[in-house]
């Protein structure tokens, strides 16, 4: 942690902290453990949920995962280039919810459901 | 007259085709017409031919008639001709197999009326008869040799003519793998004698290897010793002879025309054909002789118990070959020849008698079962009883006894143990007539015990008449010398192939001696089997019966446990071999590779299950490993 500047005066410790947050910025390794953890998150979403909306929505989490920690990167570096993946990832997401949602309404018309197992034909 | 000798073996080839081709759409009278009318007209060319070949020469025993009909290979020295060989020797083979042979045609044409393949019957048959006609026309050991497989192939399948019965099945094969063990011996034999003497030409052959070989040496007695094998395995001697009274499983006429007339013979032709390369191995020769004596002893002892009409006769063959053998072995070549022209006439007629019989009692087998034939089918038995006296060698008025006497006069004269071989010949012929007219008094006499059902046609009773009267006055044609009629000899008319040896010219009152105690001999047998069988069946009963009795039947009974042997010698370790082949070893190692790649193909195919969230987490887990492993391999 960055030392106080000359003749600050001491602090209490929760309002210390929140006040480094402001001043400092938040420090990388809880940042990179919060998007760990939204990745886990959409991860199991993905894994464990059978309906097809609720796939998306998880996969949308995972996306804002990656993105998170390219911000994170960013500024840990002092870069541009994490907002600018960001954006890419926003555009990116974008696309990737309009189709996945024309894929949702074909696959409700024509299975009746939105459970993925339905569409499995395979007896492997 | 002699340019016909081609149309001899053609004839029945010709009809082996036409019944092979239309045989199954043919109605059953063409079928008889086409396959007893192509061997009637070889018999009736063969006939014409002898008739020629007898007149054209001042001395008819030394005229060769050779007839050129292609080149069969041509490559370098090799050149085997083939070309038909008519001398004194194949001339007399040739009118056997084609008279008896159409014989046993015509009664088969009754005899297999009912029988389910009737053209298949007679095309095989038709097959043998211009397969044996080869073998003992041709020139030449190749040609020999394979007329010698084709009359094998025939036998074969004779055997299993009924093939419904899987025992059938069992003894044909079991015929055809013994006989090819001679066969192998015989092959290698032609193979030795072609690399040493650079020809299969027989008659050149025998002249080289008089030339370049010594008497006595290694390479006579080694190509002699695997031609004996050859004729070993196809005339059924020891230590081969098993198969034969199996082959019994085939229709009886088979048994008379493969099995007892012609090929069975086979190897006493071919060694009295090659009979020089013999003479240049003594101890062969003398092998021959021994192999002879103790086949004839031990198949005459297994005659005596069987139940089986067709096994006793296969036993009697048997034996009577040995006598040819012995005959062979003491170099009375003449001899062995006219003991195998009478053992054609009689033994041939004792099967189709036998099978009238079996026929009559709605093919029942055992002996013991008939009883009776005499009063019921008085023709059957008087045919039968001829060719009966004719094995015993019943004197004088039998062509057996002067065939049988001759024979023991040669092995009396011969130099090497002449003694012990004429002892075990006379021997024989005590157990002969014993075993011979057991089978007559059992089948034959004694009150019936069922009724006769069917009775022989003209066309089974024509060919019975005629070997009835060849089997008594076929041996006319060698009269012993001491009668002092000089009529057809048949030692004289094969004399210039088969020079009797010197021994043959001993004494007459010798000669007479010898002949009188073989027909004591061979009374004394039919007076044991009269006492035994008919007049106080209780003895033989009693002595069956008993603990030493019952074991020796039962050692005799199954042919002196040579298949027992043999079961546990060869069969046993054959089939346990085939056994562990059947999961072949060698494939271990690559069913091994196979099943690795099976298991893996399981494994992944195991993976496709289509459900996305499992295609999902693999992912997952697969991109974790790998990031895992970049991360630490830094």
């Amino acid at each position: 942690m960055t030392p106080l500047p000359a003749g600050h005066p001491p602090l209490h410790s929760a309002v210390a902290q929140l006040y480094s947050a402001a001043v400092y910025g938040v420090p990388v390794a809880h940042g990179l453990m919060l998007a760990w953890v939204l990745f886990i998150v959409g991860l199991i979403g993905v894994l464990v949920r059978r309906n097809l909306i609720f796939i998306l929505m998880s996969v949308e989490i995972m996306l804002n995962a990656a993105g998170l920690a390219f911000i994170i990167a960013g500024s840990r570096w002092g870069q541009p280039d994490g907002q600018v993946m960001f954006i890419f990832i926003l555009a990116m997401a974008a696309a990737e919810v309009s189709v996945g949602l024309a894929l949702v309404l074909l696959f409700n018309r024509r299975f009746r459901t939105l459970d993925t197992d339905a569409a499995n034909r395979m007896k492997g | 007259m002699l340019q016909l000798l081609w149309l001899i073996p053609v004839l029945p080839f010709a009809g082996f085709l036409i019944l092979a081709l239309f045989g199954g759409r043919m109605r059953k009278s063409a079928v008889a017409a086409v396959g007893v009318g192509s061997v009637g007209l070889a018999a009736l060319v063969s006939l014409v031919v002898a008739a020629g070949f007898l007149l054209s020469a001042q001395n008819p025993s030394a005229r060769v008639y050779t007839q050129y009909i292609w080149t069969w290979i041509n490559i370098g020295a090799f050149k085997p001709g083939i070309f038909l060989y008519l001398d004194a020797l194949s001339l007399v083979m040739v009118l056997v197999v084609t008279v008896v042979g159409f014989f046993i045609h015509l009664y088969s044409a009754q005899f297999m009326e009912e029988s389910e393949g009737y053209g298949r019957f007679f095309a095989y048959m038709n097959l043998f008869v211009g397969s044996m006609l080869i073998l003992v026309l041709s020139g030449n050991l190749l040609l020999l040799y394979l007329g010698w497989e084709g009359v094998g192939l025939c036998s074969y399948l004779l055997i299993g003519f009924w093939y419904k019965e899987p025992e059938n099945g069992s003894a044909a094969i079991k015929a055809f793998v013994v006989t090819r063990v001679g066969d192998t011996a015989l092959a290698i034999g032609l193979f030795l004698i072609f690399l040493n003497l650079g020809s299969l030409d027989i008659q050149t052959l025998m002249g080289t290897a008089a030339l370049k070989w010594r008497i006595g040496g290694e390479l006579p007695t080694l190509a002699a010793a695997l031609i004996l094998g050859g004729a070993v395995g196809k005339s059924a001697q020891l230590p081969l002879q098993t198969w034969l009274p199996d082959a019994m499983a085939g229709p009886t006429p088979v048994s008379a025309l493969i099995h007892a007339a012609t090929m069975v013979t086979a190897g006493v032709y071919l060694i009295a054909r090659t009979h020089v390369l013999f003479s240049m191995a003594p101890r062969v020769e003398l092998a021959v002789g021994i192999i002879g004596a103790a086949t004839l002893l031990i198949s005459s002892m297994s005659a005596l118990v069987q139940h089986d009409i067709k096994r006793v006769l296969a036993y009697s063959t048997i034996s009577q070959i040995g006598y040819m053998f012995l005959a062979l072995g003491v170099g009375a070549w003449s001899a062995a020849i006219f003991h195998l022209v009478t053992h054609a006439f009689f033994k041939a007629l004792l099967f189709l008698g036998a099978g009238a019989v079996i026929a009559g009692f709605g093919g029942e087998h055992d002996m013991f079962k008939m009883g009776g034939v005499r009063k019921q089918s008085p023709f059957v038995f008087w045919t039968f009883l001829a060719g009966a006296c004719s094995l015993s060698a019943l004197p004088l008025v039998t062509a057996g006894f002067y065939s049988k006497g001759m024979i023991l006069f040669g092995a009396w004269q011969s130099r090497q143990a002449g003694f012990w071989l004429w002892a075990a010949g006379l021997t024989g012929a005590f157990l002969t007539s014993i075993y011979t007219f057991r089978m007559v008094f059992i089948t034959f006499f004694g009150e019936a015990r069922t009724a006769m059902a069917k009775k022989p046609d003209i066309r089974e009773a024509v060919p019975l008449v005629v070997l009835a009267f060849l089997a008594v006055v076929g041996g006319f044609i060698g009269l012993p010398r001491f009668l002092g009629i000089r009529s057809l000899s048949i030692t004289g008319f094969l004399s210039a192939v088969l020079p009797s040896s010197a021994q043959m010219e001993g004494q007459k009152e010798t000669e007479l001696l010898l002949e009188t105690v073989a027909s004591i001999i061979s009374l004394a047998g039919i007076y044991v089997a009269y006492f035994f069988w008919l007049s106080a069946p209780e003895y033989s009963r009693e002595i069956a019966q008993s603990r030493a009795g019952k074991t020796i039947r039962r050692f005799l009974f199954s042919g002196w446990g040579f298949d027992w042997l043999y079961g546990k010698l060869f069969v046993a370790p054959y089939k346990w071999v085939a056994r562990v082949s059947r999961n072949d070893v060698i494939d271990v190692a690559y069913s091994f590779i196979a099943g690795v790649n099976r298991f893996f193909h399981y494994g992944l195919s195991m993976t496709q299950t289509g459900r996305v969230r499992f295609y999902a987490a693999a992912i997952a887990l697969g991109a974790a490993v790998t990031i895992t492993i970049a991360v630490l391999a830094r």
